[in-house]
């Protein structure tokens, strides 16, 4: 939902004709949404500017932001950053749904409907 | 001859968060799947100032530690805000947005609000300055309030003389 609505704020600000770029990992919801220009950084959701602690990695992300936000000659700019997480793991276990987890998934919904229900009550 | 390729793959390799959402809210028990913006026409601000003369504003979707929330307090009433850099907390409240809390974390905050490496450019030279303070938007299902915030927010960039937003989502 963040790369919702970042995209949403990027686009508006690029109508009042301020020069933006998105930088993140989720690309599918970014480039449906549309925006001017993006840097997709191909790592698990929270780290778009460069593994933590990693200084030089973040330096260099921020730096080809700013390049592709120059240089971009046309809307829907994305560039994938030269980077690799190092392990490709999480991209299945993220929202993992399957026969391990189902049954727990349909209870923690239910739950979750019952406690918005409980509250909407409240008035 | 081609170089040979560092992997083989049968499905495309970066993750549709899209259809994540949809299948895990579904077997979750929600019925009907989040509907996501989609335009078919984007603004586009042909840049034309050097880089070296731009001022540089960040907007984050995290947002400073309130009251408890250290401890595990909820987030509630978060409202679209500026905030000096100067005055940037070792962390930032990031408990309540959805990454992948399994995969990595967010103890150290140039890895989403990268304003050492934007300072680091100013000074530099490279970009002529990090705007004086940030901007956080709160993330929201209603497009609509984004709307009213994404107003806020351009407001804010014209009174700073914003040239170039770089916008990181968690």
């Amino acid at each position: 939902m963040c790369h919702q609505t970042v995209s949403l704020v990027s686009r508006h600000l690029e109508s009042q004709g301020i020069t933006t770029i998105v930088v993140g990992s989720a690309r599918d919801i970014v480039e449906e949404c549309g925006v001017a220009r993006m840097l997709f950084v191909d790592f698990p959701l929270g780290n778009p500017c460069g593994k933590p602690g990693d200084r030089d990695m973040q330096q260099s992300i921020v730096s080809l932001a700013l390049d592709v936000a120059a240089t971009a000659i046309t809307p829907r700019t994305t560039v994938q950053a030269p980077v690799q997480w190092g392990s490709d793991d999480w991209r299945a276990a993220f929202m993992r749904v399957d026969d391990s987890n189902i049954d727990a998934l349909r209870v923690a919904g239910d739950k979750r409907r019952a406690a918005q229900a409980a509250s909407s009550g409240k008035g | 001859m081609a170089a040979r390729a560092d992997r083989q793959v049968s499905h495309r390799s970066f993750v549709s968060y899209i259809d994540k959402s949809r299948e895990y809210y579904s077997a979750s028990g929600f019925d009907q799947p989040y509907c996501w913006a989609a335009f078919d026409e984007v603004p586009f601000s042909p840049h034309t100032k050097p880089l070296a003369e731009c001022n540089v504003a960040v907007v984050t979707t995290t947002f400073l530690h309130h009251h408890d929330s250290a401890h595990g307090a909820p987030a509630t009433g978060k409202q679209v805000y500026a905030h000096p850099v100067a005055d940037v907390p070792d962390r930032m409240f990031t408990s309540d947005l959805s990454w992948d809390k399994q995969a990595t974390h967010t103890d150290d905050t140039e890895s989403f609000l990268p304003l050492k490496a934007l300072q680091q450019l100013a000074d530099n030279g490279t970009i002529g300055s990090l705007n004086h303070r940030f901007f956080g938007v709160p993330t929201e299902y209603s497009q609509r309030k984004t709307g009213l915030d994404a107003d806020q927010i351009a407001t804010w960039c014209a009174q700073d003389g914003v040239d170039i937003a770089l916008l990181v989502p968690l």
